[in-house]
């Protein structure tokens, strides 16, 4: 008894504290930013975190005017660690935005435990299906894209170059077959074959065999990480690049490249943004990313910056007062800033509604292997799951 | 299904067994010799991969400087750990092993982390095996014909160090009866170091061919060891000839199966059935094969002989 009165009114405090904080527009809003940060696929986390960062030490450890206290935290791919760290962040700190999270399952652990405390969920990266559909809500703003985008927009690019006949290749675990489920929504070909592979398995030499064997007009695939860099090498040691047209999803982007290079030339790829895209946005994010960390910054870097910008505008729109919820989901709704890719507008299920276009990898101006724009088969495009979302 | 094809996937298989070989072949013998359970063995494996790639990277992509740095780095970095840290645990119990060397693999896993960054490194086969070379209709990879002629030579090597020389007269004798060898005289701590590093500078050598071909980042260790076990424990452990066979009959069984089990069960199950059941089926092919030879035959296929 005495304790639960004491943490009320320790609770009540802190409310207090909060309140007092944002009027003052003092005393700094904090953020938890939560992502896979070790591990084999802590590149996509720490691309993330950097380019967060980079927007708000731009802003002199401002968004929106106001200072802010970005928390880190490594939620290494674990959703039961995630779990921990989410409760620590909203119980114990009481951070009112928390945004990051890398993968599907670690957001289907968290989605539920941060929205319904009101906190708000600023997604940078993960989009799986449930949370765009039925089990929405008013809290979350995802800036990335619906998961099964980046699959949809290969399969009507297969069909608009007329080829009849596919195989299809990924991981054999949710994920991969989503993908190639998402290919096959707008492909109108037929699909001759799916191949499923064992998540730890890092040769491809018995299955790229029977492709080949085969020889079907393309070939789509959805390796992410290192499955893909092994996929894509294997692909084209076996001669099979310039002869069999490889499409994928999520298979070579910033995080793989660097170790792909030259052997991923001429692989197709379908996602939201590129490198290359000619609007002043990008091209300030690009030039600054390149001159801080040396590197092509991947599309999980330029989510994550359009997070960043997201916040940036909507806290500068309520002059700081997160507390005031209504008004701070109505100005992250009205996404008033520049994004990396151009236009940019929330859905229904805040989702963002985009065009999706396909790259091929080719050598950039200064000859590094990179992302060329080619074609934009999807124009705002609304995911397949909006309708279901009731806030 | 064609001969061509069927003859492409035995090669696949081969080339797995031969990569399986010179990472089984290391671990059997110290684990034979020295009673030793070695689970860091993969993560040789992997610094012979980074050692590789870091050389190729540093001399713009020659494959030599990195074979001059992925073995003799791993034989030298295998010394240092038998030395450092592993000798002490001779004596203690297998769990102790177990643990010490689980250990070795979070920490090695950290150190590539730390020194090279989470993402994969980049490595590309040498430029005169970029190709590919036409058989049986079918176009198959140069470079995996190089490691099948690299894992090959490399089985004959060790069957004449083990059989022809003084050394390998030693191992031998080692892997029958470890005490007596002790008793006669030999330099017992001396053996274990031999062993030791020539298991590693084989890793090493694995982590070397691989490394054009897998992803090289940190855990690529892991996934490769659970295989070279179950070659070591299908083979026979402590046994050269048991551990090339059983890398070759893995390798065979894994890829042939992942080929065409799912084909095959296609003819008889639905399609959607097929493809979420043969996948499953084959990857668990090996184990079901170590199963039956631990059940049927405990000391493996070709065990060491005794007497």
């Amino acid at each position: 008894m005495i304790r639960s009165t004491l943490r009320a009114s320790v609770a009540a405090l802190a409310l207090a504290a909060a309140a007092v904080g944002s009027a003052q527009a003092q005393a700094p809003i904090k953020i938890g930013f939560m992502a896979e940060l070790s591990g084999p696929q802590g590149a996509l986390g720490q691309d993330q975190y950097d380019a967060f960062m980079m927007v708000v030490e731009r802003n002199g450890g401002k968004l929106g005017g106001v200072p802010v206290q970005v928390l880190r935290e490594d939620s290494q791919l674990k959703p039961d660690v995630a779990t921990q760290i989410v409760q620590k962040l909203i119980e114990r700190e009481n951070v009112p935005i928390i945004t990051g999270i890398t993968f599907s399952n670690v957001m289907m652990a968290v989605h539920k435990p941060i929205t319904e405390k009101g906190v708000f969920l600023i997604g940078s990266n993960a989009g799986p299906a449930p949370i765009a559909g039925a089990q929405c809500s008013p809290y979350q703003f995802i800036v990335s894209w619906q998961n099964d985008n980046q699959a949809e927009v290969v399969g009507k690019y297969a069909t608009d170059k007329g080829y009849k006949r596919v195989i299809g290749m990924a991981p054999n675990y949710q994920a991969g077959k989503d993908f190639v489920a998402g290919f096959k929504r707008m492909y109108k070909g037929e699909v001759i074959d799916e191949i499923y592979t064992p998540l730890n398995q890092p040769d491809f030499s018995a299955e790229l065999a029977q492709v080949a064997a085969k020889n079907p007009d393309a070939v789509y695939v959805f390796y992410p990480g290192g499955l893909g860099v092994n996929f894509v090498r294997q692909y084209q040691q076996a001669g099979l690049l310039g002869k069999i047209p490889l499409l994928s999803s999520s298979t070579t982007d910033g995080s793989t490249l660097p170790a792909q290079r030259e052997t991923a030339l001429g692989v197709i790829s379908g996602t939201f943004w590129g490198p290359d895209f000619d609007n002043p946005a990008n091209k300030r994010f690009v030039e600054e990313f390149e001159r801080k960390f040396n590197r092509i910054p991947s599309q999980y870097a330029a989510q994550s910056y359009d997070a960043a910008l997201l916040l940036d505008s909507a806290i500068a729109k309520v002059r700081g007062n997160v507390a005031d919820k209504d008004a701070f989901r109505a100005a992250l709704k009205a996404a008033d800033f520049q994004s990396v890719r151009g236009k940019f507008r929330f859905g229904s299920n805040h989702f963002p509604v985009q065009d999706q276009h396909i790259f091929e990898v080719a050598k950039d101006a200064k000859g590094r292997v990179s992302l060329k724009t080619i074609a934009t088969p999807l124009k705002d495009h609304v995911d397949a799951y909006a309708s279901q979302c009731k806030m | 299904m064609t001969t061509g094809l069927f003859l492409t996937q035995l090669l696949n298989g081969l080339q797995l067994g031969v990569l399986l070989f010179l990472l089984a072949s290391g671990l059997t013998l110290v684990f034979g010799i020295m009673n030793f359970v070695n689970l860091s063995h993969g993560s040789l494996y992997m610094m012979g991969a980074y050692f590789a790639a870091a050389a190729y990277n540093a001399s713009d992509g020659s494959f030599a400087m990195a074979a001059l740095a992925a073995v003799p780095g791993t034989l030298l970095l295998g010394l240092l750990v038998e030395r450092v840290a592993l000798s002490g645990l001779y004596r203690r119990d297998h769990l102790d092993q177990v643990l010490a060397t689980f250990g070795l693999i979070l920490f090695f896993n950290e150190v590539v982390r730390f020194v090279w960054g989470p993402a994969s490194v980049y490595m590309n086969v040498p430029q005169a095996l970029s190709g590919t070379v036409d058989l049986f209709g079918l176009a198959y990879p140069s470079y995996r014909f190089a490691i099948i002629a690299v894992g090959l030579a490399v089985g004959a090597a060790l069957y004449l160090v083990i059989h022809r020389t003084r050394v390998g007269m030693l191992i031998r004798a080692g892997a029958s009866n470890a005490e007596m060898v002790s008793a006669l005289g030999v330099d017992i701590k001396g053996l274990n170091s031999v062993v030791f590093a020539l298991g590693a500078a084989l890793a090493g050598l694995a982590g070397l061919m691989a490394g054009p071909i897998v992803s090289v980042q940190s855990g690529m260790g892991e996934p490769i060891l659970i295989l070279t076990l179950v070659v070591i424990v299908t083979g026979g452990i402590g046994s050269i000839r048991g551990a090339f066979y059983g890398a070759l009959i893995v390798g065979i069984v894994d890829t042939v199966g992942r080929a065409f089990l799912p084909t095959l069960l296609r003819e008889f199950l639905e399609r959607s059935v097929a493809q979420a059941v043969g996948p499953a089926i084959a990857s668990m092919l090996i184990y079901l094969l170590m199963a039956v030879v631990l059940a049927l035959r405990p000391q493996g296929l070709f065990p060491v002989r005794h007497g």
